[in-house]
């Protein structure tokens, strides 16, 4: 089918003017982006800086201890992110569910997020780290790796449960309605029609917690876990050069970056086939 | 008709939402293979009895019964009494997460303890009855209005009720689609399933319907067959409703 006169018109404007807004973006970005660079690198200090935060030189040497000590940031995020989410579900369910053969758990619950939602993490680090292996308790965990995971799921889980909760309890009554209409038990509506939905929404602040947890890693430094914050730390405080600690900083960054792609990706995947590809 | 079995029964069914009575006393009874009409201006109880009649509302007095036996007495397992009663929703509420087939076979897997292969092919029967058969593996908000409510009402029938509420699931619908989910209806009636219906279809109550029962305030103010009731109706609320749609 050849297109009307009319809408051959339309094109050419459409074409014309998406060129215009293109141009005009490219410009502005450059104008802004030059104009920065500019100031900073005339700025007097500007050669001091560069040799103390971006030395290319400096980097290459700091970029295989800081990148394997990352490697620990890695594992520690991991392992604690699947037993934060473990925490979480459980005790986002027992605050929403209103069995009274519960109650006291509930109680607990809330207890719980109330107390280490309001502790800061760092706190939580130093206690947990000092404190637990104090106790001289048998069978409890006294490697750093564990104490460091321990404390973080603890912080962490009470963040998770209530953004886990908040999804929960967003799904539409009608949902709840029209499970139990059909048969389900409240606890098969709540694992098979409502917690996919409460997930689904709350996976943006999911993956926001997550990002932070990551960053968080490097609160473990102060219970003498050598991650990649202390190992740049230690060569910067050995060569008195900050070159490393910009190194730690870019390799945070990239981490995140591909949480957020892999959460971006989750999500349009979703919506595409629940819409029928019409999203 | 009266000659069949008693599948469900309401007796002196009152329910109140902080100071509205909504429902003053209803009595109902509808019989095995019967097709029942609920009809009544907005906010008469129509929707509210349905839900008195699966036990998503409790009654505030009265009791419902599921052929001999009382489900609104509390020690009733209500998730056994609802696959006996299927009830579909103006507003759909098909599971958006789900696809079409396991929006279907949910329930009766989980329920009823179904082999997937079973309830697969019971939802694909019942897919093709409603006319959907190709759409098993679409998600419903890629389906139209109609085509939901028809995935709703083959959803309720998978898990093979006794009696089936349905809650004027053509309201939401243009004129073009209210005929193909009333004709899925139709056919529930050739196969003597009990079904009760609140409707504004008035053409629909007329043809299909055994009985159509008029409500209003609260009350069940007049019943009968649909020639009686829709076609000479005794009392003046009855007249009244009905003439804003002859009119």
């Amino acid at each position: 089918m050849t297109p009307s006169a009319r809408q051959v018109e339309r094109q050419r404007y459409r074409r014309r003017r998406a060129l215009l807004r293109g141009a005009v973006a490219a410009v502005s970005t450059v104008l802004v982006l030059g104009i920065l660079l500019a100031v900073v690198l005339t700025a007097p200090g500007w050669d001091r800086v560069q040799r103390t935060y971006f030395d290319w030189q400096d980097a290459k040497d700091s970029i295989r201890p800081v990148g394997e000590a990352f490697w620990l940031n890695i594992r520690l995020f991991v392992v604690a992110e699947v037993i934060i989410l473990v925490i979480a579900l459980v005790v986002a369910i027992l605050r929403v569910v209103p069995s009274p053969a519960l109650a006291p758990l509930r109680l607990l619950a809330t207890v719980y997020t109330d107390v280490f939602r309001g502790t800061p993490t760092l706190l939580v680090v130093l206690l947990v780290g000092f404190g637990v292996p104090a106790l001289n308790l048998s069978g409890v965990p006294t490697s750093l790796f564990w104490l460091g995971v321990t404390a973080l799921s603890l912080s962490y889980g009470a963040y998770v449960a209530e953004v886990i909760r908040a999804g929960i309890l967003s799904v539409h009554p009608s949902q709840w309605n029209s499970g139990r209409a059909l048969g389900l038990s409240y606890g098969r509506t709540l694992r098979h029609v409502v917690l996919p939905q409460a997930l689904r929404r709350v996976t943006p602040p999911l993956l926001n917690d997550f990002v932070s947890l990551q960053k968080d890693t490097a609160l473990l430094s102060v219970i003498g876990l050598v991650e990649s914050l202390r190992a740049a730390n230690i060569i910067s405080q050995r060569e008195f050069i900050f070159t490393p600690l910009v190194v730690a900083a870019v390799l945070f960054i990239a981490a995140t970056i591909v949480l957020a792609r892999l959460a971006d990706w989750l999500t349009v995947r979703a919506m595409r086939r629940e819409s029928g590809g019409r999203a | 008709m009266s000659a069949a079995p008693v599948v469900l029964r309401a007796e002196g069914v009152r329910k109140s939402f902080g100071s509205t009575e909504v429902l003053r006393g209803i009595d109902l009874t509808v019989h095995e293979g019967e097709v029942v009409c609920l009809i009544g201006a907005s906010g008469s109880g129509k929707s509210t009895l349905l839900n008195c009649l699966d036990l998503l509302v409790e009654v505030d007095d009265g009791s419902v019964w599921l052929g001999d036996r009382e489900i609104t007495d509390p020690r009733v397992d209500v998730d056994l009494v609802r696959r006996d009663i299927g009830i579909v929703f103006q507003a759909y509420n098909l599971f958006p997460h789900l696809s079409v087939l396991r929006n279907l076979t949910l329930a009766p897997t989980t329920v009823l303890g179904r082999s997937r292969d079973e309830a697969t092919a019971l939802a694909t029967s019942l897919l093709d009855r409603v006319g959907l058969a190709d759409k098993a593996s679409a998600y419903p908000d890629a389906l139209s209005g109609g085509q939901q409510q028809r995935v709703a009402l083959a959803r309720a029938l998978a898990m093979g009720p006794r009696v089936l509420l349905l809650d004027e699931i053509t309201s939401a619908l243009d004129p073009m689609l209210v005929g193909e989910v009333l004709d899925v209806v139709r056919g529930l009636r050739e196969d003597g399933l009990a079904v009760v219906m609140a409707t504004h279809e008035m053409g629909f109550a007329r043809e299909a319907a055994d009985r159509v029962v008029f409500m209003a305030d609260g009350t069940i103010v007049e019943e009968g067959p649909p020639q009686q009731v829709l076609d000479a109706p005794r009392d003046p609320r009855t007249q009244a409703f009905l003439a804003r749609f002859t009119g």
